[in-house]
């Protein structure tokens, strides 16, 4: 796919870890960023329900919060986001979180800040209830708006039977030009990119470093029109 | 976070006998369990901030290690704790970390809400 880097110039994220934003669009929004864009990006909870504490372990449930809150500080900076919005809900809860609640927080940044993409997970594919739940909400605020009015939204979705469900993603960003900001963003978050699943603690080297980390995919999010 | 030394914890538990509590109690094997090994069954449970308050508590085995506290009306059990915030005095704040080096239990306590 073809890509104008300069089409989105307001760009929303809407993710609910700390560390999503680097695994998900961090190539993404670094692009559309050195071409101008201004991105905002809403994190729902500060990850302090993570069970990743450092290798070894130097956080705790305690200090998490304070920790995790700096490392999102620094993976924004990597990336160039200049807009960080803490929404402040707990972490494994959003899918129990009053719907009314998270919507209308969701709804007031779109209405100010009208962006022409949003980025977040697809709902039912994302494997995390917090991802799912995310997805999920920012889709049905946003199916709210005429349709006239609608950002286009660009789904993350990591299910291992994403493809057999809803097909391939339409969307194959390289960010490979990327790749610096992308690693410093991911390895800001010190108490957890040394997990196995995620990086490990072996240095990558390029080739492996382009082969998982190179492109970065998205499903666009096709709303049904109602009459 | 340090490696628990026994002897410290117990000394610290019973320092913290007697009185009105706040407790996080916490056990998970993560939300990615079954996406990351598909044998595996996901379960977590936690309590953030349960008042309750104890009249006998110990630590015991060789590590990972357990503690039971005998409440007013029950018990409160953990087992699989192998770390210690060290720099926390007034607070016990004690996890278990597995071969990965993640956190699988929490046992917390403190006189002031977490």
């Amino acid at each position: 796919m073809n890509h104008n880097h300069a089409e989105h110039q307001r760009i929303l994220v809407v993710l609910p870890h700390p560390d999503d934003e680097s695994f998900v669009a961090s190539g993404t929004l670094s692009m559309y960023i050195a071409s101008g864009a201004e991105v905002t990006y809403a994190c729902l909870t500060l990850g302090e329900m993570g069970r990743n504490m450092g290798i070894p372990p130097f956080a705790n449930r305690v200090t998490l919060p304070a920790i995790r809150k700096d490392e999102l500080a620094a993976s924004c900076l990597a990336i160039g986001i200049q807009d960080l919005r803490m929404l402040g809900f707990h972490d494994k809860m959003i899918e129990f979180e009053d719907e009314d609640l998270l919507d209308s927080q969701i709804m007031q940044l779109l209405k100010e800040l009208t962006p022409s993409l949003v980025i977040t997970f697809y709902p039912g594919y994302s494997v995390h209830p917090d991802h799912d739940a995310t997805g999920a909400a920012v889709i049905r605020t946003i199916d709210r708006l005429p349709a006239a009015e609608r950002p286009l939204v660009y789904c993350s979705a990591f299910a291992s039977n994403r493809e057999q469900m809803i097909g391939k993603a339409d969307v194959t960003i390289d960010v490979t030009e990327f790749l610096a900001n992308k690693m410093a963003s991911i390895q800001a978050h010190r108490t957890q990119f040394q997990a196995a699943e995620l990086v490990g603690n072996q240095d990558l080297t390029e080739e492996e470093m382009r082969r998982r980390f190179g492109t970065e995919q998205f499903w666009t999010y096709r709303f049904v029109e109602s009459s | 976070m340090q490696p628990i030394l026994p002897e410290d914890i117990q000394f610290q538990i019973d320092q913290l006998a007697n009185q009105e509590l706040y407790v996080h109690l916490e056990l998970t094997t993560g939300a990615y369990a079954s996406h990351l090994d598909s044998t595996r069954h996901p379960a977590s449970a936690f309590i953030s901030n349960a008042v309750i308050r104890y009249t006998q508590g110990s630590i015991s085995g060789t590590g990972p290690y357990r503690v039971g506290l005998k409440t007013t009306l029950g018990w409160i059990y953990a087992e699989g704790l192998t770390h210690i915030d060290e720099m926390d005095k007034d607070r016990l704040i004690l996890a278990g970390h597995d071969s990965q080096g993640k956190l699988i239990v929490a046992l917390q306590l403190s006189r002031d809400k977490f």
